[in-house]
């Protein structure tokens, strides 16, 4: 049981049992020993799903990772891969099998791929002449994976390049699949509003699967009032800026993946008395982070200004604490105290822990060249000067900064102006293959064709009407007590959680222009609830919202998305 | 007649008609169909193409013979409908060719359906070109990718290039789905003839020019930039793609003749000055500035930091001295001089360099700070000076060596009657 998963409005333990279940089910079907070779990317989404000890339960003995030439012996009756369907893992998989000593004792192999079975590999395995070794091929559909309690993903890091460079509707399939998953264990969503043209493909999907389950209606009752769809093209701009919250400047500085960071481990090592500072910790730290550490939950989704005064409270209410043994006297209040350490030690070392971690984040923004780049980032949202090159962006292609961050500061004027003049495009570019290679025509070719990078077509700026209309760009930011979704990115409103705002209160017909100017159809569609299932909302109570991005969603996002359910009239 | 025990088993579990089964698809189908579609075919859909021999089963169910099934996947959502649990037909060994006249009505929706749960299916009997057709259609309207790639390598097995491309042409779904499966499984040859049938230009052009990322040869990769430079790009792609062969050319050229020049015994002084000629003047930097039309700003930077790791003060000097037409040399930057200064610093340049740098650098407060920062004393002490600012100039005093020149510049200054300072 993952606790934190059961904290928010829906328990989100329901779906991570019954993903679970379906693991178990299919391990049982391989009875006898076995070891499970891995395709490594899978590792980390599973990891949130089951740990060793489930496996064990279920006679997993090994585990390996898949890598070519020969499977390590392992004492083991069955043998399974776990793989996504790519071509060039079952090359791998081909070579493991084929040169599996005969001479030992036979191993049964399985394959089950995730989250979908393709056409296309076991045709490669056929080819390669193995496709008959396996007994059981399956496939394992996880689709969306819980995160937090309030937080589900897919983790499919090619989705927006499918959808949006490709037109490929595989991950929006998959995307269906997961949401009708959902309604069958959480109920049927009975409002769904969309805007882009995925959301409108994802929503047909929908209610063509509703459709083809015929027999037995949900009877659940509905958990969800409403579901709102959103392409990730619909808003470029916010994954563009740099993120300011806590939580949104660890994943910018050192990346968090399925709850995980890695940090340098020099600000980790334990003090311990006469060490004399040998045996530092060579390997990075690992942490993880989700709602379950009660501190961490607290300052995720603060601005970082507003992050030192909450460490510096909590580190005065943990010392009193601490300072509390000298006044338990009797037996009664010692055992009392000494129930409690355990609890007052883990908030000490989580303390200790943000607190390094906060420390590494101050060394970065308060670099000169966090606050020239933030600066510049800040002219550009709030309109000023982006119709021309800027000369901060000319110096980092200068002196070669990595191009990711120079790519998304071009990418956010280009946003920011609706494209850009031929010529400050084409000087851009020029620069950019000189300095970084000419095989980059292909990633500048790739970022046009996704609408980041491109020229300036009609010769009109949208971005300042839409920028007034929502109020995405807010002067007088409060930091430390937010009143608006603009703080996360100290005074930009993520257009994206705007929409959902506007969305709940009033509703969108109150911009419809803006939604004219924005990519893509907008819709809304309801699906029939049987009678008796209706849902009777208790005055005060607020609408359960899921919200799905089409293509990838930001930490500050979330962190403003969390902010609006916590707003009396957030909705 | 001797039969053997086997025989007798077959003899009595096989029949000529066929038996009525529950399948998964019951619901959807009309009465007529259902004693049609009593034979579940059991062999692969993957098989297809191969000659293998049909399953056998027996009258319950149980597949006779070693040959083990797949095992039919069961995702969660199956599992919450009404899927009844499967079912056999008795298989009967029949010959192959009367298997395929018997032809299954399927019909294309539900042909596709079967596709769907992972049933096998052949696909031959779709014989016409409007078949075909309807069955892409229905595909493309399940959205399931499996079963789309299922139909189109039929289609592409079946059909020619030409009538291929031109039915995919007005059918966009189809069409994204099979660039995408080309990709995927690497068949350049036929994405490049479809990019040309689309007329599809530029996506053609940079199809082909990313081949060469996967060329580790230097020459057989600029022998590929070659054949890239004639394709349709966009026209300031195709400068680009220019410039890349020549660039490329030229480092090819300039290492060749590196290392005959180092490693050839028989070369002699006179031929070497001819390399190196040939080298540094028709390869100069200022050469390669004007071939590539790079912008003096970048050029100014590159040479700067390249010049100061040679710690060729005199040629950092030469990049920004210029004679105006009276004859008189001053100094100019493109890029400002705090900028010079910094990168000669990163490059550890000596103090009496950066002092130089650090003077021409116009904005009084800008030099103040980087002369502190660098310790240039003689810039600080001068411009105090001539700021008139006593007080700072104390401060300064501080952080001089004690009994330094510079202490006794200081000194000087501040005694002398003739400034009238401001604090």
């Amino acid at each position: 049981m993952a606790a934190h998963l059961s904290y928010g409005r829906v328990n989100l333990n329901v779906l991570r049992e019954a993903v679970r279940r379906e693991l178990r089910e299919f391990l049982d079907k391989c009875a006898g020993s076995k070891a499970i070779v891995w395709d490594e990317y899978l590792t980390g989404p599973f990891g949130l799903i089951a740990q060793y000890s489930l496996l064990k339960e279920h006679e997993v003995e090994k585990m390996f990772t898949l890598k070519g030439s020969r499977l390590p012996a392992a004492d083991v009756k069955n043998i399974i891969f776990f793989v996504r369907p790519r071509l060039e893992l079952m090359d791998i998989i081909a070579e493991n099998v084929l040169s599996e000593d005969r001479r030992g004792p036979t191993r049964d192999f399985h394959i089950l791929f995730v989250p979908r079975r393709s056409l296309l590999c076991e045709q490669r395995l056929k080819d390669l002449g193995v496709l008959g070794s396996f007994i059981h091929r399956e496939e394992y559909s996880l689709d969306l994976i819980p995160f937090d309690g309030d937080l589900l993903s897919m983790e499919s890091e090619g989705a927006f390049k499918e959808c949006y460079l490709e037109s490929d509707q595989t991950s929006l399939y998959h995307a269906a699949k997961g949401l009708m998953t959902l309604q069958a264990l959480y109920g049927t969503i009975p409002q769904i509003f969309g805007k882009g043209e995925c959301a409108r493909q994802v929503a047909n999907m929908m209610i063509r699967m509703k459709r083809e389950f015929t027999g037995s209606q949900n009877s659940i009752f509905p958990v969800f009032d409403n579901l709102l769809l959103l392409d990730r093209n619909v808003d470029l701009l916010t994954p563009l800026a740099t993120q300011l919250t806590y939580e949104g400047l660890i994943d910018e500085i050192y990346g968090i993946q399925n709850s995980y960071v890695k940090l340098p481990p020099e600000k980790f090592a334990p003090k311990k008395q006469g060490d004399g500072g040998k045996d530092l910790p060579t390997e990075a730290k690992k942490l993880q982070l989700n709602s379950a550490e009660e501190l961490y939950a607290e300052i995720r989704d603060k601005n970082f200004n507003a992050v030192g005064s909450v460490l510096s409270k909590r580190a005065k209410v943990i010392s009193a604490a601490f300072e509390e043994r000298h006044n338990a006297k009797t037996v009664g209040e010692i055992k009392q105290f000494v129930s409690q350490l355990p609890h007052m030690q883990a908030a000490r070392g989580s303390l200790a822990n943000h607190t390094s971690i906060a420390e590494l984040i101050k060394d970065v923004t308060t670099s000169e060249d966090f606050f020239d780049k933030l600066t510049v980032e800040q002219e550009f949202m709030s309109g000023v000067d982006t119709d021309k090159v800027n000369s901060y962006i000319e110096d980092c292609i200068a002196q070669k900064h990595p191009l990711i961050k120079v790519l998304r500061l071009v990418c956010l004027q280009s946003v920011c102006n609706s494209g850009l003049k031929q010529k400050v495009l084409d000087y851009y570019k020029r620069e950019i293959l000189q300095t970084y290679g000419y095989e980059h025509i292909l990633t500048l070719y790739n970022l046009e064709k996704a609408g980041l990078l491109k020229p300036q077509t009609g010769g009109r700026n949208n971005y300042p009407t839409i920028r007034k209309t929502l109020r995405l760009w807010m002067d007088d930011v409060n930091e430390q007590n937010p009143t608006d979704i603009s703080y996360v990115y100290s005074g930009y409103a993520p257009l994206s959680v705007r929409l959902a705002q506007l969305l709940s209160r009033p509703g969108w017909r109150s911009i419809e222009e803006v939604l004219r100017i924005l990519p893509g159809p907008h819709f809304e569609e309801r699906q029939p609830l049987p009678t008796g299932l209706q849902k009777k909302r208790q005055p005060g109570e607020n609408r359960v919202t899921l919200i799905f991005f089409l293509g990838g969603v930001t930490f500050a996002e979330i962190a403003a998305l969390r902010f609006l359910s916590q707003l009396e009239d957030g909705g | 007649m001797n039969r053997t025990k086997g025989d007798e088993e077959e003899y009595w579990n096989s029949s000529k008609f066929k038996a009525f089964t529950f399948d998964d698809e019951d619901d959807e189908l009309s009465q007529l169909k259902e004693s049609k579609r009593a034979v579940n075919s059991l062999r692969d859909f993957v098989d297809d193409e191969d000659d293998d021999d049909l399953e056998r089963v027996s009258w319950s169910g149980e597949p006779v013979g070693s040959k083990t099934r797949p095992g039919s996947f069961q995702s969660l959502s199956d599992a919450l409908s009404d899927a009844p649990a499967k079912s056999y037909a008795p298989e009967l060994g029949r010959p192959k060719g009367e298997y395929r006249d018997y032809s299954n009505d399927w019909s294309p929706s539900d042909t596709v359906r079967r596709l769907r749960k992972g049933k096998v299916c052949s696909l031959e009997r779709f014989r016409s070109l409007q078949d075909k057709l309807q069955l892409l259609e229905e595909a493309v309207s399940m959205h399931d990718g499996n079963v789309i790639t299922a139909v189109l390598i039929f289609l592409k097995r079946t059909l020619s290039k030409e009538i291929l491309f031109r039915e995919l042409e007005v059918r966009q779904v189809a069409l994204r789905h099979l660039i995408h499966f080309l990709k995927e499984i690497g068949d350049q040859k036929l994405l490049l003839d479809l990019f040309r049938f689309l007329d599809r230009t530029e996506e053609l052009a940079l199809s082909h020019y990313r081949e060469h990322l996967n060329i580790q040869d230097p020459e057989k990769r600029k022998e590929f930039l070659k054949t890239c430079v004639g394709l349709p790009f966009s026209a300031e792609d195709s400068a680009h793609i220019q410039d890349h062969y020549t660039l490329l050319e030229r480092q090819i050229i300039i290492e060749v003749r590196l290392l005959v020049s180092t490693f050839s015994a028989s070369i002699s002084v006179l031929s070497a000055i001819q390399v190196f000629h040939f080298l540094f003047i028709c390869y100069s930097p200022v050469n390669l500035k004007k071939t590539f039309k790079i912008p003096d700003k970048q050029y100014v930077l590159t040479a700067l930091a390249a010049r100061a790791k040679l710690r060729a003060w005199h040629d950092v000097d030469a990049l920004f001295t210029t004679k105006n037409w009276l004859g008189y040399t001053k100094k100019r930057a493109p890029i400002g001089f705090h900028r010079v200064v910094e990168i000669l610093h990163k490059n550890s340049a000596p103090v009496q360099i950066l002092q130089e740098y650090v003077n021409l650098v116009e904005d009084v407060d800008t030099k103040l700070n980087l002369a502190t920062k660098f310790k240039c004393h003689d810039v600080v002490i001068d411009t105090c000076r001539d700021l008139k600012d006593r007080q700072q100039l104390l401060a300064y005093r501080s952080k001089v060596d004690k009994g330094s020149a510079e202490e006794e510049k200081i000194d000087a200054i501040l005694n002398s009657s003739q400034i009238r300072w401001k604090n």
